[in-house]
């Protein structure tokens, strides 16, 4: 198993990469986490829960959604359990709570994940990755920028998945 | 001959061909730009190759660990014989599931199966939700590229598709607008879906976890929503453990559209720990454990397991269907998969697939296509020797073809064949014979060979393009001319080189090897042309490799002597380097290949060599900023060699502009056959159009075929580099 070390190099090299998908990380302390997923959400929002101590989701967000407040919901939020610095991808994993529909169905995702979580590069992601595989019925999905399509004749941003995504980096 | 097979290609690349062209050569472009960024591309490519070996090497093993990994795990494997017995199983599985809807993701396995054809007969609703794929299924039509299925479609061509099949209120005409009224109509479709069908691009044996390389978000819904999933996947996408994914997702987005990594690389593990989506039940928590779902791997044999077995054909499964041979491929880029590609696989290796899985008429279909350029082996993220598959696979076609009885051609049939390659294959093969007819004939021959009666002959029994020239036969051939001419070998040469007289060579372009002797000599090496066989290229760009191996057989006996003696061997022609570089590897004893591969050098790498090591390049024929267009062979490029023509030019004083068309589209014999001579010009026009925006002094080129082929795109043939450098007199 490989842990990253946090560092600010690992941080602004995920910045960098993920600004080629057109994200733009915002690196915040953990008690400023629920103000910043209010103003950046659009609503109605839903999210599933932000594993870390002190870190939560604002009141305006759904917790615990139901099948209808997903699809009415325009902004979906959920963790991303670590962050791969070299190809500015998250990686968000499955659970109970539905964070991979949340993380799927709606117009914008909001993604919250420890700078302590960025690794280096995709062979400490997938080192770290394996463990949790053999698991059982454990997944997970390296998201690197919004959804995307070229099928209909040039590159559009959120085909079936999110048309924009936004990155909250805890310090 | 195959006059519908000419007017096939000539309408594709009228309809088609622009999309594919601008598409494809954007893929292949992003390729270069994205693997370049990469530390350790060779060693990425090393390791996912490795994997690949081993897995293929332990497949019976694997596919028990799958099965017992993905039982554990709580899901079902089954293992099909072939296409029916997938789809047998599948539709079971619907019916238990009292399935009215299948949705799915893409999947070429699937479309190898024709599983939506088995699912509608039984009364399934299938729905394709990758965008590219929905579009066609909407338009009723096959697939022309493995990842980027629509390719050959417009976004004009799609507005107009959807707006007379779906009469929108609004006329759809934007991609952003076609793509949001596909993904509002998907979502519903697969809201109400009972069953998701997903491919694997890979599977791992020790978690058995599906990995998805996508980017619309569609796998990840085909999964997420409905109770049922099934993975269908051939065999050999096993790999051992999770980790051995990681050279994969590096290179596969690279290799293929040119991305670094796609918008998701899923790495499911089903039955899914996660909520299914039920929009009809909106009261009802999201939250769940997902103990709801259950999951069905289906494994494809459907001929695999037999390929496994074969030498030439095993290296086919290691593929991991990321389109670089295609986009790769000048000729694919100018037709695309409609016609490029059989029953389900397009692109090069698409060969290997078909006569794996659908039988020889299904590759027979294209297999001409590939010319054998080899642009695509180093394209390829783990090695396979694509031309090497279509080589073997043509020979497997020739084997099977009636014998034609033409008076022509009796004196050509190659004795070691034992079935018959048609008139036109024969014809190429043996241009050994017609050379050695054509230059003990000169000049009356070339009257001859190109006079119109005789053109209208070639192209009626033999498909030789009317519209080409034959090159022009010399009267003395290289091996004479070096034989009569007075010179006196020096005392105590630098080095001593054995000039292999390519055939090319030695009875047409005969010019290029004098001034390749020339060039040598003034940088004091002795040089000897002795007689020798043809290197076998030509009977093996026509699957003849029985013949092929008899020539390079010929090649090392002759060869074998000088080498003992200390001889370089040097060479002109490009494919005739890569033949003694690489291919021989598959035709000669491992130790005479090996050590035919490591002494001979391509002309411009020896001179640059003897520069390197002292030679002054004062002694050829220099310049003072004359500039230079300069088009390099494919198999040149292939082996690496292009650099050392471009460096020897620029040491003699020449500003060189590289042109970076793949191939010239000639490609030995090929664009001289009827049937391709439109595709060959076609493909030749990209190169026509960077050479003349060079705006150079000079136009050179390396290859017979790249001469041949400018010569015709410009109405003047351009040297080779040899001659452009060689000092204009004889030094000895």
């Amino acid at each position: 198993m490989t842990q990253a070390t946090p560092t600010a190099d690992g941080y602004d090299r995920f910045a960098a990469v993920a600004g080629e998908y057109g994200i733009e990380p915002k690196r915040v302390p953990p008690d400023e986490v629920a103000e910043t997923i209010d103003e950046l959400a659009t609503q109605p929002a839903v999210g599933t829960p932000l594993p870390w101590d002190g870190v939560t989701l604002p009141e305006s967000v759904t917790a615990e959604p139901t099948m209808g407040a997903l699809e009415e919901a325009s902004t979906g939020v959920t963790a991303a359990s670590f962050a791969v610095a070299s190809y500015g991808s998250l990686v968000l994993e499955t659970d109970h709570a539905g964070s991979e529909p949340v993380s799927l169905f709606n117009d914008l995702h909001i993604a919250v994940v420890r700078e302590d979580d960025i690794v280096p590069d995709m062979a400490a992601a997938i080192d770290r990755l394996g463990d949790d595989l053999r698991a059982g019925r454990s997944s997970a999905v390296i998201a690197t920028g919004p959804s995307a399509t070229a099928d209909m004749g040039a590159l559009v941003q959120g085909a079936h998945g999110p048309r924009r995504v936004e990155v909250l980096v805890v310090t | 001959m195959s006059k519908s097979k000419a007017e096939h290609i000539r309408h594709l690349m009228a309809t088609e061909g622009d999309a594919i062209g601008e598409n494809t050569r954007g893929f292949n472009a992003g390729r270069y730009e994205s693997v370049a960024k990469l530390e350790d591309y060779e060693g990425l490519k090393d390791r996912a190759r490795a994997i690949k070996e081993d897995a293929i090497e332990n497949l019976p093993a694997l596919i028990e660990e799958v099965r017992e990994t993905v039982e554990a795990n709580g899901g079902t494997v089954y293992v099909a014989d072939d296409a029916a017995d997938a789809n047998r199983y599948v539709r079971e599985v619907c019916d238990d599931a009292d399935a009215d809807r299948l949705v799915k993701s893409k999947s070429m396995t699937s479309e190898e199966i024709e599983v939506n054809e088995a699912l509608e007969a039984a009364g399934v609703d299938v729905v394709e939700t990758d965008l590219g794929e929905w579009v066609l299924q909407v338009a009723e039509e096959a697939p022309s590229h493995i990842v980027a299925p629509a390719i050959h479609k417009s976004r004009e061509e799609i507005a107009r598709l959807f707006n007379a099949h779906f009469d929108p209120e609004a006329e759809l005409e934007s991609a952003a607008e076609l793509t949001a009224f596909a993904r509002e109509r998907l979502g519903d479709l697969i809201a109400d879906a009972d069953v998701g069908m997903t491919g694997a691009n890979f599977v791992t044996a020790d978690s058995g976890t599906i990995a998805l390389v996508t980017s619309e978000g569609n796998a990840r819904k085909t999964v997420t929503v409905p109770e049922t999933q099934i993975a269908v996947a051939g065999v050999e996408k096993i790999v051992p453990t999770v980790e051995d994914l990681q050279p994969f997702i590096e290179l596969i987005g690279r290799s293929g559209t040119g991305q670094d990594i796609t918008s998701y690389v899923s790495l499911f593990t089903p039955p899914l720990d996660s909520p299914t989506v039920d929009f009809d039940e909106p009261t009802e928590p999201l939250a769940d454990d997902g103990s709801d779902r259950e999951f069905h791997l289906v494994l494809i044999d459907n001929g695999r397991l037999s390929m496994r077995e074969d030498d030439d054909l095993r290296e086919t499964l290691y593929c991991i269907r990321c389109s670089a041979c295609a986009n790769t491929c000048a000729n694919f880029q100018s037709v695309g998969g409609h016609a490029f590609g059989g029953e389900t696989y397009s692109g090069g290796i698409a060969t290997g697939w078909e006569a794996g899985v659908h039988g020889l008429d299904s590759a027979a279909a294209f297999n001409d296509l590939c010319t054998g350029c080899s642009r695509c082996v180093p394209a390829c993220p783990v090695g396979i020797d694509i031309p090497w598959i279509n080589t073997v696979v043509r020979d497997r076609i020739n084997g099977g073809e009636d014998l034609p009885r033409e008076f022509l051609v009796d004196g050509l049939t190659p004795d070691a064949e034992s079935d018959g390659p048609g008139v036109q294959k024969r014809l190429f093969g043996n241009v050994e014979t017609l050379a050695k007819l054509g230059s003990a004939f000169a000049p009356v021959s070339n009257w001859v060979a190109n006079s119109t009666p005789a053109a209208a002959v070639l192209e009626r029994v033999a498909g030789v393009a009317r519209e080409r020239t034959f090159p022009a036969f010399q009267q003395t051939t290289l091996v004479e001319w070096m034989r009569e001419r007075d010179a006196v070998p020096p005392v105590s040469p630098d080095r001593k080189v054995v000039l292999y007289p390519d055939l090319y060579t030695n009875y047409m372009l005969v010019d290029r090897g004098k001034a390749a002797v020339r060039a040598l000599e003034a940088l004091g090496v002795e040089v000897l042309v002795p007689e020798a066989p043809g290197s076998g290229r030509a009977p093996l760009s026509q699957g003849m490799i029985d013949t092929a191996r008899q020539q390079a057989e010929g090649v090392a006996e002759v060869l074998g002597p000088y080498l003992e003696e200390g001889y370089d061997v040097v060479v002109i022609e490009p494919s005739d380097v890569a033949m003694f570089r690489s291919d021989y590897e598959r035709l000669l004893p491992d130790a005479e290949a090996e050590r035919l591969a490591d002494n001979s050098y391509e002309i411009l790498e020896y001179v640059y060599g003897l520069l390197s090591n002292g030679a002054e390049a004062e002694a050829l024929a220099t310049t003072d900023g004359e500039s230079v267009a300069y088009h390099s062979h494919c198999q040149q490029r292939t082996l690496g060699l292009e650099p050392y023509s471009i460096e020897t030019m620029e040491a003699c004083g020449y500003e060189v502009t590289t042109t970076d068309a793949e191939c010239c589209g000639m490609a030995g014999s090929f664009g001289y056959k009827q049937q391709y001579y439109e595709l060959s010009m076609d493909v030749g026009e990209s190169l026509e159009t960077q050479l003349e925006a060079a705006e150079a002094d000079q136009i050179v080129a390396s290859g017979t075929s790249c001469t041949d082929q400018i010569g015709d795109l410009l109405d003047d043939e351009p040297p080779h580099v040899i001659e452009l450098l060689a000092p204009e007199t004889e030094t000895r």
